[in-house]
């Protein structure tokens, strides 16, 4: 084979056993790899509860991991999301695809619970279950420290044995990934880590013709003031975003009571480079480089988290974000969401946390301690339990990051269509409505969102599927990827197959979401953004959203999207896709 | 989207690149709608039907693009066109020539790439966002099909080699040309003194750029250096319509609000960073990049390579301005390392494949009249070469 290895890992945690797969030609082909292949291994096991000890816990990567591709080193993590119930996934980069490819394998199935703590190592084809009881409850900079050794390294941290519902997994001792809490997933199994190394390499159908088209992406990022212009996130981080979302007035402030943070100024990529003086660097295979090592060794805050320790809560002292975002490593859990839920919490008792607060919350949170526990629940059961669900500011029962929906339409309906909850990464219309790529489109109308959105899902599920990092598509196109994908793996394909395949794996989580009690109604966003509007400066008014423009722009993408007038998934729009689903919640 | 697949099937028109009354222009919204009646719709629709695009264009380029589309696109080799100006080798990569009018064969072209030229017929172009980039592939092409024309004629008729069908094309394509630009009213004079006049005055000379013909909407970039801030226009912006679309860059780098300017950005503010001069102007005149492509070099190992656009090492010019190579953006090539070194003791500079760069003191008097000289000195010069 090329581009894949041909081969899945599957762990049996219970009986500490281990079966390897080799999945036909055609089921590669169809799924990809990554979010679509890791899909189609939940599938039959979705509707289980996420703590059974028989729901699959799916690492995967693409085709072009471990290949020339640009921005190679991509995979997926997927299960049932502990936080909200819906399919659970991220992608995430780092060198831990890479390794995987290496090692021989296209992805892991993890299933069972181990009776003690354990550590999964692998090497090529030699797979040991390690005993790890002693590391229970280490923050996860030590634990990275004693295993960096083994290979590339994926922990749990102290937060997901504190039964945190947005832990997440740390990835070489410094990159997030899985948001929606796929850290429980290690804490249900009794996992504490999974270190892999290998010393093979994935073979390539055609170099030569792989060379050309990489070279072409390369070109586009190139030209992207994104990616890697002067003031672009390869130049900054992601942070790059935080002065232009606060100019478009859509800086989530205050929980989302506000959209523009007055020290927003101080605050930027400009003076966290001038006080931290970062160096850059970023996941195997990446030529962008969209991360920050500050000189002390603590990793710089992306935009997302910057946005939320700092004008979601009011907060103004740069060293307070840098200390949050290293707790939330430290402690293994999603930064946004923690964040969220605390300006959740200040809202509710009517007094934001100052900075000593905000990091001692989050020591309580990471512990389980105090109120630490209730806030761990997550924004939308903490304020449920507080008989104020209205202060929680998430889609679907996850946290909404820094993009403020009334200044972006494409994004509001993105989040509420988002098939793993509040989550900007599925369309990312940011790329047009802020950015102008691949063209602007008018942030503040509905017309033509639908159907962008609907688009634009479908792309981002063939991108993780292949696997390729969500920002080179700010530049480059499927069109380049289908040369990627064919000179790898020496299938034909064209950009318009691969949105077909993306359509497919999207609506194949739809039908999961649906199988698993979602409704077309959760497809919505909190009532505040159609209620307030957000801060506007005279000449820009930010008016609340127009529930019934909203409401119209849904309607129009259920049914382009293939759903029925209620938003639920049919039989014969899967029959269309060539999903075998019988349109019943149990079929 | 009513008012946008007008506005692009209308710009089209006025701006002299498809033929009046033949621009289809259809858009997915709520339901397909386009821009007129026609009786080709049915089978547009059809294509429609089998690509997951949001807009698609089919139009007659006008004179004198159309001669030149058609002759390239009936002699091609293999069914593609590759021409060699940086806009298709950035985004467009290569452009595939249909012969036959069938639904099937164009959705199969149209799933790889944004374009296909139907000889005789016209250009079908798509968008996945909005009808807007049909528009712009569509006036991509056009230009590269114009640049190669005129480039190819040029190296044809140097080697000896150019055939009768080809003189023809060029003869008709000729007559049709525009007769050389010339501006009579002045833009606003420097120095500004203000931000707003600052604002005006760009709007101004990117107009003027564009009525000029020395840049199609949508492409080239404008910028203008006050109080220690670039005013650049955004990326993806139609130089004549530069209202909303200019970014203000802090050159101290302290703010990074200006992540949407041009992605020429790095370079403006390394010209700027010289001291001589406030403002720059970029378009991407036709015969000043057909000039560009024009080498005789026979043995050059670069050249052999088909790495000209990187790292041409001979120092070339025409109209008396400096050619160099480079790439859109900040690569290793990327034009921001050439372009400002050679602008320091030229009027303009002619990047390889690509368009030109001039600047002035104080306003965009100077900027505008240099890249309108130097256009007509290659137009002049081309046909003293042949
Ligand atoms: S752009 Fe950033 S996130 Fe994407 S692959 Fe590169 S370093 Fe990783
Ligand atoms: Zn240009």
């Amino acid at each position: 084979m090329n581009g894949w290895r041909g081969r899945i890992l599957r762990i049996n945690l219970s009986a500490g056993q281990w079966t390897v797969e080799h999945p036909d030609a055609d089921v590669y082909a169809r799924q990809i790899g990554g979010r679509g292949l890791a899909g189609s291994y939940l599938w039959d096991e979705a509707s289980r509860p996420w703590d059974d000890p028989e729901m699959p816990l799916l690492f995967f990567t693409g085709p072009l991991v471990d290949t020339a591709s640009p921005t190679s080193g991509m995979m997926t993590v997927m299960s049932r999301s502990p936080q909200t119930g819906t399919v659970g996934d991220g992608s995430f980069g780092g060198s831990l695809g890479t390794a995987l490819k290496k090692a021989g394998w296209d992805g892991l199935v993890i299933t069972g619970r181990a009776r003690t703590l354990r550590g999964i190592e692998i090497e090529d084809a030699r797979i040991t279950l390690v005993e790890a009881a002693p590391l229970s409850g280490r923050k996860t900079p030590e634990l990275y420290a004693r295993l960096k050794g083994k290979g590339a390294v994926v922990l749990a941290g102290p937060a997901a044995e504190a039964g945190v519902r947005y832990a997440n997994l740390i990835v070489d001792g410094s990159w997030a990934a899985g948001r929606n809490g796929l850290g429980l997933l290690f804490a249900a199994k009794n996992l504490k880590y999974i270190a892999v190394k290998g010393s093979t390499t994935t073979r390539v159908a055609d170099p030569g013709a792989l060379k050309r088209a990489q070279e072409d992406v390369q070109r586009l990022l190139s030209a992207s003031p994104f990616l890697l212009g002067d003031l672009g996130i390869g130049r900054y981080g992601t942070a790059a975003l935080y002065d232009l979302i606060d100019a478009r007035r859509m800086m989530p402030t205050d929980n989302f009571r506000r959209t523009r943070f007055d020290a927003a100024r101080g605050m930027n990529a400009h003076a966290f480079h001038k006080r931290y003086a970062p160096h850059r660097t970023g996941c195997l295979g990446c030529t962008i480089l969209c991360k920050r090592i500050a000189s002390d060794g603590r990793i710089l805050p992306e935009f997302e988290t910057l946005a939320h320790f700092s004008a979601l809560l009011g907060n103004a002292e740069m060293e307070t974000v840098m200390e949050a975002n290293r707790l939330c490593i430290e402690l293994g859990m999603d930064p946004i969401s923690a964040a969220a839920t605390l300006s959740c919490h200040g809202e509710i008792r009517r007094r934001h946390p100052g900075p000593r607060e905000i990091l001692s919350l989050l020591q309580d949170i990471g512990a389980g301690r105090g109120i630490g526990k209730a806030l761990g629940q997550g924004a939308a059961v903490y304020a449920e339990q507080c008989g104020k669900p209205e202060a929680a500011m998430a889609v679907k029962g996850m946290e909404l990051p820094g993009f403020d929906p009334r200044g972006a339409y494409g994004m509001a309906l993105a989040y509420a269509t988002s098939t793993r909850g509040g989550c900007h990464m599925r369309a990312y219309p940011i790329s047009s409505e802020i950015l102008r790529k691949p063209v602007a489109t008018n942030r503040f109308t509905f017309s033509g969102k639908a159907r962008m959105i609907k688009g634009a899902e479908d792309l981002f599920a063939a991108a993780d599927s292949l696997t390729a990092c969500p920002f080179v598509f700010l530049a480059a196109s499927l069109e380049e990827y289908a040369r990627i994908f064919t000179a790898v793996t020496g299938l034909e394909t064209s950009a318009d197959d691969l949105l077909s395949a993306g359509e497919r794996i999207d609506y194949s989580e739809r039908i999961m979401n649906f199988r698993n009690g979602f409704r077309g109604t959760d497809d919505d966003l909190p009532a505040r953004f159609f209620e307030e509007p957000g801060t506007g400066n005279g000449h820009l008014e930010i008016p609340p959203l127009d529930r019934d423009e909203f409401l119209k722009a849904r309607a129009v993408y259920r049914r382009i999207r293939g759903l029925d007038s209620e938003g639920r998934p049919t039989g014969e729009k899967a029959a269309e896709l060539g999903i075998a689903w019988s349109g019943e919640i149990g079929g | 989207m009513d008012r946008l697949i007008r506005k692009y099937a209308d710009k089209l028109v006025r701006s002299g690149l498809a033929e009046a009354g033949t621009p289809l222009l259809g858009a997915w919204d709520v339901e397909l709608i386009w821009n007129r009646e026609d009786e080709m719709r049915p089978l547009i629709e059809k294509i429609f039907a089998g690509l997951h695009i949001s807009a698609l264009l089919f139009a007659q380029p006008a004179e004198p693009y159309r001669t030149v589309v058609d002759f390239l696109a009936r002699t091609a080799p293999s069914g593609v066109l590759r021409p060699e100006d940086t806009e298709t080798r950035t985004f467009l990569h290569d452009l595939p020539v249909v012969t036959t009018f069938e639904a099937e064969k164009l959705i199969q072209v149209l799933k790889k790439r944004k374009c296909a030229i139907l000889p005789g017929r016209g250009i079908i172009a798509c968008g996945t966002v909005s009808p807007e980039q049909a528009f712009v592939t569509f006036s991509s092409a056009c230009f590269a099909c114009f640049v190669k024309f005129f480039a190819d004629v040029l190296r044809d008729v140097r080697a000896g080699s150019s055939s009768p069908a080809q003189q023809a094309a060029f003869r008709q394509a000729v007559e049709h040309l525009d007769p050389p630009a010339q501006r009579v009213s002045p833009l606003l004079r420097g120095p500004f003194r203000d931000e707003a006049t600052v604002l005006t005055a760009m709007e101004e000379a990117g107009k003027a750029t564009v009525d000029c013909g020395l840049v199609d909407s949508y492409f080239g970039n404008i910028s203008c250096l006050f109080e220690d801030i670039l005013y650049i226009s955004q990326t993806g912006s139609s130089l004549d319509e530069l209202q909303g679309c200019i970014d203000p860059v802090p050159l101290d780098g302290s703010s990074c609000a200006g992540i949407t300017a041009s992605s020429e950005l790095s370079a403006h503010r390394a010209i700027v960073a010289r001291g001589t001069c406030r403002t720059i102007l970029h378009g991407h005149p036709k015969f000043s990049v057909v000039l560009s492509l024009a080498c005789g070099e026979k043995n050059c190992e670069v050249g052999l390579k088909r790495q000209c656009h990187l790292c041409c090492p001979r120092p070339r010019r025409a109209a008396g301005v400096p050619i160099v190579p480079g790439e859109v953006g900040t690569g290793l090539h990327g034009l921001c390392h050439t372009v400002p070194p050679a602008l320091a003791d030229s009027r303009g500079v002619i990047v390889y494949g690509h368009g030109v760069f001039t600047a002035g003191r104080t306003d965009f008097n100077g900027a505008l009249s240099s890249l309108l000289e130097i256009e007509k000195g290659c137009r002049e010069e081309y046909f003293a070469r042949l």
